[in-house]
């Protein structure tokens, strides 16, 4: 059996921490996702706070905006793993999506994460 | 007055340069001076995402980017002028002190050796010296992270 994925949520200031603490709320499922903010970093700390997070196992990444300092610090440090796969434009649908797909590779979790957060943005 | 911002920002292009400050200055150029970045494609790629639709960005090193000041200064386009260290603004003030008159610290975040001045602004000893030389020379030396938030003054971080 492949290694579970751990879901990295990277934003600014305490979104990340918020989004984490509503998905395990819904989900019911805890111990999946780790919060980073990037409050207080510079560049190299920023880096440092995602790959300690992330750790040395399979995971996805995902971050608040589609660029900036919380994607430029991600891509800078772990574009050369091959098991971490990255998915901006995070929300809640998303991450509720991935803490019940944990046994996907890391890009076909990506995949499923965006497109059912993809889904949620509507204007009924 | 091209240059609308000159400002150390070790986070380099983030929301707070290119939205925070870059909406109400109209600005329509960014000068990122950085020795890494601009010896890196990759990474200017990166940095070129950050930026809105009608924003240009450039990448320059220090040395090159001490051979422009005047021509950039000189240029009507609005722009924002960008670096990491307080170490390359220092060396862009001593290269043409009124082209780089107005100096924004904007985030020097905590590295060992630095202490707090504002949540936002970590200085050593030493830095701190540098920035209160500028200033002995004539330049005006703020930290403010945003427009909204108050300026406050190189001795209120001492």
């Amino acid at each position: 059996m492949s290694e579970e994925l751990r879901g990295v949520v990277v934003c600014h200031g305490t979104v990340a921490e918020a989004l984490v603490h509503a998905t395990e709320h819904i989900s019911g499922l805890s111990g999946h996702l780790v919060p980073v903010s990037n409050t207080g970093c510079d560049r190299e700390s920023l880096e440092a706070r995602i790959e300690e997070a992330v750790g040395g196992q399979p995971a996805v990444v995902f971050v608040d905006m589609a660029s900036g300092s919380c994607l430029i610090a991600t891509l800078r440090r772990l574009r050369e793993r091959p098991d971490v796969a990255v998915v901006t434009g995070v929300n809640l649908a998303m991450l509720v999506d991935f803490v019940f797909h944990l046994s996907l590779t890391p890009a076909a979790a990506a995949d499923h994460a965006a497109a059912s957060g993809g889904k949620a943005i509507r204007q009924p | 007055m091209p240059l609308v911002l000159c400002r150390v920002d070790d986070r380099l292009i983030h929301g707070q340069v290119v939205i925070g400050w870059g909406r109400p200055l109209a600005a329509r150029r960014v000068l990122l001076v950085d020795d890494e970045v601009a010896a890196n494609p990759w990474e200017q790629e990166l940095y070129r995402m950050a930026v809105p639709d009608g924003v240009e960005i450039a990448f320059i090193s220090g040395r090159e980017a001490v051979r422009h000041l005047a021509e950039w200064q000189a240029d009507p386009v609005r722009s924002i002028l960008l670096t990491g260290s307080i170490e390359t603004l220092t060396a862009l003030y001593d290269a043409d002190p009124s082209a780089v008159h107005r100096i924004n610290l904007g985030g020097v975040h905590h590295r060992p050796g630095r202490t707090e001045r504002l949540p936002y602004i970590y200085l050593t000893p030493d830095e701190y010296r540098a920035l209160a030389e500028l200033e002995a020379h004539g330049a005006d030396v703020t930290a403010q992270d945003v427009p909204s938030a108050s300026p406050v003054g190189l001795r209120e971080l001492a």
